[in-house]
């Protein structure tokens, strides 16, 4: 049996599959189908300082091989997270990751200093939600803006920082740069890609926000081609997520580049996707004579 | 483990009225047991999305999901041949909360007429009012009558029973109604809700919204509620789809 364990900025993970933020809750949903130490990790769904009630519905709609979200971020605050959550979350024997998202700058140094003094494993900077109004991707589309807040969030985090790109920029390789020269621990992308969607008889957007997220097997070959390249652009581990729906995506993503790996909108139709995916790669090893997982992570062979 | 994937065997997958029909699916007995007013996500291949369906029956061991054509996917849900596999997540949410002794007046408008067929089966003698935009669309007459309800028809256009709206039917008859059920667009259930609260009734409220987890995970099946006098935000896959309809905030 090949190892299957990935190390990510110190932190251990039994396998690189981790439940992508905003598709899994807090765990507990998840939970009632199988105990949640058969993954890696979770990153939570994103937090923010104080409670969000998020967009009007409909928050979501369908697309080819994907979908489209506006959520908005509904939650319940970070301290809710913390004194009800995460306790249970890290008796799960699974790595347990917070992402937290803010309008302000002293929003996120704010919830970085209170995560930092509880037993959370790592923060995600989620600078990259395309649904809010104010905040989430203002914060992730230019290296300056990137570099400041990755540098201020880390003067008041004391635990391994991942930072969370979004892909509805111009070259992603030097915002990863940005983070990285400022303290980030690991990226992880991709975030979601801006879409829309509209009723060719109400000629409204299906989606209530207009504009949405889209995710799923559709946004793949975009995920793969931003993780290759900015695994190329930094040392920091890169977190690849994006549309992986199989075994074959998940080597797939590590080849190009990815030393661990988020799952997220293929769980909607197949809640047992992360385990399946973890036993497929498995066994993918095992037939090509691997021995970890670690051996795949950037070995393409580009042309 | 509360939930699990059940695959099971298609039994029949009949049209009964235009763009509506009747899927069957045999049960395998180990399932827990399903509520009325529950319902069953239904995995549909090729898509990203299950279909959330509302239990039409769940007695003698079949499943009945009775669905209209909206989209692609209940396109390839008709498709489906006998002897098949389906893969649901079944039973989800919170059904009608429904009893013996009480009066209760089920009603249902149009594709929300299915899910209130085993809701009557829990009752005695309840009053069932069903609502359609026309004739073609009716379904499920003989089924409510065969488990002991009161059935009484109504079309926008008259085409079939009586000419009118379902509100109509319970305005008339609310005086010997103890509680009302219902499952239908939104606008009616808005309707039924302020004639439950004029004549203070007991009103519970099935509602719809896009969804994709099913299980109260993913956030996106929003709703507003009132609670305590504060307006939160619940979800209609795991804290409904069955509402009280005093509590729901309508949009729109």
């Amino acid at each position: 049996m090949a190892d299957l364990s990935v190390k990510v900025a110190g932190v251990s993970f039994a396998n690189p599959l981790i439940a992508a933020s905003g598709t899994f809750g807090f765990g507990r949903e998840y939970g009632e189908f199988y105990p949640l130490s058969k993954l890696g990790g979770i990153s939570c769904k994103g937090i923010t300082l104080q409670r969000r009630d998020g967009n009007p519905p409909p928050r979501i709609a369908e697309t080819p091989s994907g979908i489209l979200n506006a959520v908005g971020l509904q939650n319940p605050g970070v301290d809710v997270f913390i004194n009800d959550d995460l306790p249970w979350l890290k008796q799960q024997n699974t790595v347990v990751i917070a992402n937290i998202a803010g309008n302000t700058v002293e929003d996120y140094c704010a919830m970085a200093e209170k995560l930092s003094e509880t037993d959370v494993d790592m923060i995600e900077l989620n600078i990259s939600c395309p649904n809010v109004k104010s905040g989430g991707v203002q914060f992730g589309t230019s290296c300056e803006s990137v570099g400041q807040i990755t540098r201020e969030v880390r003067a008041h985090c004391k635990k391994p920082l991942i930072v969370k790109l979004s892909p509805n920029v111009t070259d992603i390789a030097s915002i990863a740069q940005a983070a990285e020269a400022n303290g980030a621990d690991a990226v992880s992308l991709i975030n979601t890609l801006t879409g829309m969607r509209i009723d060719i008889n109400t000629r409204r957007p299906i989606i209530r926000n207009n504009t949405g997220g889209l995710s799923g097997a559709a946004v793949f070959p975009v995920a793969v081609r931003m993780v290759w390249q900015v695994s190329n652009a930094v040392k920091i581990p890169v977190i690849g997520m994006g549309g992986i729906s199989s075994w074959e995506d998940a080597v797939e993503m590590m080849i190009a580049g990815a030393t661990a790996l988020q799952i997220g909108t293929v769980l909607f139709s197949d809640p047992y996707a992360p385990i399946k995916i973890a036993e497929g790669v498995s066994r993918f090893l095992d037939d090509n004579g691997i021995a970890s997982v670690t051996e795949l992570t950037g070995t393409v062979k580009p042309w | 483990m509360k939930y699990d994937i059940r695959k099971l065997r298609l039994l029949s997958n009949a049209e009964i009225a235009d763009g509506i029909f009747d899927m069957r699916l045999a049960l395998s007995g180990d399932e827990p047991p399903v509520q009325c007013g529950q319902f069953a996500h239904v995995y549909v291949p090729g898509k990203s999305l299950r279909r959330p369906i509302s239990v039409c029956d769940a007695r003698g061991g079949v499943l009945r999901l009775v669905y209209q054509i909206k989209g692609e996917g209940t396109r390839i849900m008709s498709e489906m041949l006998p002897g098949c596999l389906v893969d649901v997540l079944l039973p989800l949410g919170n059904g009608f909360s429904v009893g013996r002794g009480k009066k209760y007046a089920l009603i249902g408008g149009g594709i929300g007429v299915p899910p209130m067929l085993y809701t009557a089966a829990q009752c005695d003698s309840p009053l069932v009012i069903t609502g359609f935009r026309n004739k073609e669309l009716v379904i499920l007459q003989d089924d409510f009558a065969d488990a002991g309800a009161e059935v009484v028809l109504a079309t926008d256009d008259g085409s079939a029973g009586q000419k009118g709206f379902v509100t109509d039917v319970l305005r008339a008859r609310i005086a010997e109604v103890d509680e009302v059920c219902a499952c239908g667009p939104t606008p009616m259930l808005r309707a039924i809700a302020q004639v439950c609260a004029e004549f203070g009734k007991p009103c519970q409220i099935s509602l719809e919204e896009r969804m994709a987890c099913g299980i109260g995970a993913c956030l996106v099946c929003a709703v507003k509620v009132r609670k305590n006098g504060e307006e939160i935000m619940q979800h209609v896959c795991r804290n409904g789809p069955v509402f009280n309809a005093e509590e729901v905030v309508f949009h729109g």
